[in-house]
């Protein structure tokens, strides 16, 4: 291996050589980049179910697919099928029968929802039996098998991995928000170890349904700006309110540099480093003093061997709740410094709401087309800055700027903190 | 990495370890090493037809000493932060900040746990005023627990131990039903042996007596209805796994870490091989098959010992003895102990368990007597210094390990 194919310590340097995209702005990198960088909103009203009684009623959801009736499991699937499917066609990889490596993937819960369980109870309308000893007895039946897929915590990964035929056991991955990234983490050193020459890397999430709306919405941390959904998630302004819960995946072929030059495969940036620090404070909330989440970004910043000045762009985690802009605005200037008042910060959240789980897969697609194309997205609603948050946020309209060197940064619930630092392919 | 020939071994310096049988791993050894086969703790009353390895009533204030902690969790994530405890202590970790700093955690998990009573309430209401919907909305708005989210998130259990125990490394979370815990310990033994960390918690836990546990499982066709009878035994009649609750967490270091701070060794990890195979009938022997010869085994041993992951589930179970005939075939007699017959089914906990049944036996040179009497399991006539542990998952995911003495 030739020392331009290896990083800083020695390891294999891993090139990205496929991406693909489904957001509520649409299916695939062109619509989405497209859409993206004109500062459009994919966020609206909810019409999927009954949002009576609920204080947020708004969503990013995904409505691109036929999928009907909607469950997370399926939609879930069918975008990941699809967002791999874009990563491997541009990566032109492998073959319809063999994709050389690894599938790593972050999935939201498995469990069954109110219409699954609303079809258990009723299979047996003319029961006396209640409650759970109900639902068990329909489920003795045999009858609901098909609601099996609905509970398995690896049935996502198994459909991706006959799908595309990976190798291997497909990794299914929960970092909470951290999730996608977690999956890029996972390839870059399966890749470093020498375990593979290629990894795909996916994350999905279409948890928009009443209680995985309601969950978070009493946990207080959803806007509830639901007559102007376009102007309900504004990351980093002072009126922020919450964040706007949203469905996507993303992915990402990943290869190592020699591997990939080898074949002749288009390099669409480097993974440079990752890094992450788990919390200790809180559930739900970071350690005030931000300690973990400066660990995260330092750990990956010595990962990749660059320094702060090099950052040259944040694809920022940028929620849009009080609490992690805040703490994202004091860790970034943590380590980064002065340095941060020159680098330009986005949220993508801005247009197409917390996508969850699949946040670090979708963020990473965007964090390298912006490498590619050399314009930062915009993070929209940004109408009244904060002022304790002096960041230059690219306030709502795109900007053009050569850029090399990406940090995206990815937080959770759990003290998850897990950032990436992508960067174009070395000279 | 480690310089010159002197090769990185992942050593088990810490297991915790809590289920139907009691607490701890002294606990533990004194009921399975006996003479005659151990008597399992089942409960087959209270969620009859089915059959539970119940959790003993467990003082959860010594792990989890603040009750607004234990206000947090439910019983899957107390068990897991309890064993972690365990472990933690085990392998003279606790309280060393220094050490929990860099703690790297890889975590087993399903989801947390429903409110059944709400559940159940809305089940039987929601339909009566013929406005399911907005009044779904409004009992669930009024109803669930804001921290409800929080138990059923995957990844909180790593959270909790997290916050409790001051672990803060790095945190991963596995999801995929018994693989999960393959996936976890490997992702630890990889990066252990390539030099990626040195210092891992890795665990997990089910509670399984859940009703919300058990719809699942029945959903998917795997749950045993009726009296208890170890995994062998159901075979050819009413078959399926029996779960059981645990918690399981193992310190894994790699060898000149823990030479470095005096810790001792259970056991080493010699090796974790993995597949998920399509599962037409013999694949999971042929994969098995396959996986074994990526573990460095010791072919000289006229004995193979074996702790058994069987589930009891048909198909996979009888698979795993084509597998194992397939290896005595080979001129090796192998040794069998099926956990599951005495500690239940416990999905991502399962193959940890395993390990961890393994380390010990070999850190006390013994192995275990029959797991039951059905003919399957006999007694040895070699002594342990490899241990292979295997666990097939009751629908997807071929896992085994290989545990061996460090002297």
């Amino acid at each position: 291996m030739s020392n331009d194919t290896l990083d800083h310590k020695g390891r294999p340097l891993v090139a990205v050589t496929g991406r693909g995209v489904v957001t509520s702005l649409g299916i695939g990198k062109s619509d989405n980049w497209t859409k993206l960088t004109a500062g459009q909103s994919g966020i609206k009203p909810i019409r999927r179910f009954d949002t009576r009684g609920l204080k947020t009623t708004i969503a990013g959801t995904v409505d691109h697919f036929d999928i009907e009736p909607y469950s997370a499991f399926d939609l879930s699937t069918a975008m990941a099928e699809a967002a791999a499917a874009e990563a491997i066609e541009e990566a032109c990889i492998g073959s319809r029968s063999s994709f050389p490596g690894p599938l790593i993937i972050a999935t939201p819960p498995s469990e069954l929802e109110w219409p699954h369980l609303r079809q258990l109870y009723n299979a047996l309308p003319d029961s006396d039996i209640s409650g759970y000893a109900r639902l068990l007895a329909s489920a003795r039946s045999g009858k609901h098998a098909d609601l099996a897929r609905h509970v398995r915590f690896a049935a996502i990964a198994d459909r991706l991995k006959d799908r595309f035929s990976t190798r291997g056991e497909p990794l299914s991955i929960c970092t909470a928000c951290a999730s996608g990234a977690t999956t890029i983490q996972l390839g870059l050193e399966a890749i470093r170890r020498g375990d593979t020459e290629a990894a795909l890397c996916v994350g999905t999430d279409a948890t928009v349904h009443p209680e995985g709306l309601i969950r978070f919405s009493l946990l207080s941390a959803l806007s509830t700006v639901n007559d102007a959904p376009q102007k309900a998630s504004k990351p980093f302004a002072k009126r922020r309110d919450g964040f706007v819960i949203a469905e996507g995946a993303g992915a990402v072929v990943l290869e190592s540099l020699s591997a990939a030059k080898a074949r002749g495969a288009p390099i669409l940036g480097i993974v440079r480093g990752c890094g992450e620090k788990a919390d200790s404070f809180h559930r739900t909330r970071s350690n005030p003093d931000g300690a973990a989440m400066i660990g995260a970004i330092r750990k990956t910043l010595d990962d990749a061997g660059v320094t702060p000045e090099q950052i040259d762009y944040v694809n920022a985690h940028g929620t849009s709740t009080p609490e992690n802009d805040r703490m994202e605005y004091l860790s970034l200037k943590a380590v980064l410094g002065e340095h941060l008042a020159n680098t330009p910060v986005s949220s993508n959240k801005s247009m197409i709401g917390h996508t969850l789980i699949a946040a670090g897969s979708v963020e990473a697609v965007f964090s390298l087309l912006t490498i590619e194309t050399s314009i930062l997205p915009p993070t929209i609603n940004y109408d009244e800055p904060d002022p304790d948050l002096p960041l230059d946020v690219v306030p709502n309209t795109s900007r053009s700027k050569s850029v090399s060197t990406v940090l995206s940064n990815s937080f959770g619930f759990g003290g998850q903190n897990v950032c990436v630092v992508f960067s174009s392919e070395p000279a | 990495m480690p310089n010159g020939d002197e090769r990185e071994q992942v050593w088990i310096t810490g297991i915790g370890l809590i289920s139907s049988l009691g607490v701890g791993i002294d606990e533990h050894w004194n009921k399975l090493h006996g003479e005659t086969p151990p008597r399992p703790v089942i409960d087959e009353g209270r969620f009859a037809p089915y059959t539970v390895h119940p959790m003993p009533e467990i003082d959860v204030a010594q792990q989890i000493p603040r009750t607004s902690d234990q206000r947090q969790m439910d019983r899957w994530q107390k068990f897991g932060v309890y064993a972690a405890g365990l472990a933690l202590q085990d392998a003279g970790i606790a309280g060393n900040d220094a050490l929990l700093d860099k703690t790297d955690l890889c975590i087993a998990a399903g989801n947390g746990e429903r409110d059944i009573a709400l559940d159940s309430r809305i089940l039987a209401t929601a339909d009566a005023d013929g406005d399911a919907a907005s009044r779904l909305n409004t009992e669930l708005m009024t109803g669930l627990r804001p921290t409800l989210y929080l138990v059923q998130l995957s990844n909180l259990l790593a959270g909790n131990i997290s916050i409790i125990h001051k672990a803060t490394g790095s945190s991963r979370t596995f999801k995929g039903e018994e693989m999960a815990g393959v996936s976890a310990i490997k992702n630890a033994v990889d990066r252990i042996k390539a030099g990626q960390g040195d210092l891992f918690l890795v665990g997990g836990a089910l509670n399984a007596e859940r009703e919300d546990f058990l719809l699942g499982c029945e959903l998917t066709g795997g749950l045993y209805h009726g009296p208890h009878k170890s995994v062998w035994d159901r075979q050819g009649e009413n078959d399926g796994f029996i779960p059981g609750s645990v918690g399981v967490f193992l310190v894994l270091e790699s060898s000149s870490h823990a030479k470095a701070r005096g810790a001792m060794p259970y056991a080493q990890i010699a090796g974790i091989a993995s597949d998920r195979s399509p599962r037409a009938p013999g694949d999971i022997a042929a994969t098995a098959s396959t996986l074994l010869k990526e573990l460095p085994l010791d072919t000289s041993n006229r004995e193979l010992f074996v702790m058994s992951g069987a589930s009891g589930v048909r198909a996979t179970t009888a698979e795993e003895l084509q597998f194992l005939s397939n290896v005595q075939k080979a001129g090796i007699e192998p040794v069998i102990r099926a956990w599951g017959s005495i500690f239940g089914h416990t999905h991502e906990a399962h193959f940890l368990v395993g390990i961890a049944l393994a380390a010990l036996a070999l850190s006390k040179s013994e192995f275990y007597p029959p797991f039951d009497t059905s003919g399957v399991e006999h007694t040895r006539k070699t002594w342990a210094d490899q241990i292979l542990v295997t666990t097939f998952g009751h629908w997807r995911g071929e896992g085994l390990g290989l545990v061996q003495s460090v002297w």
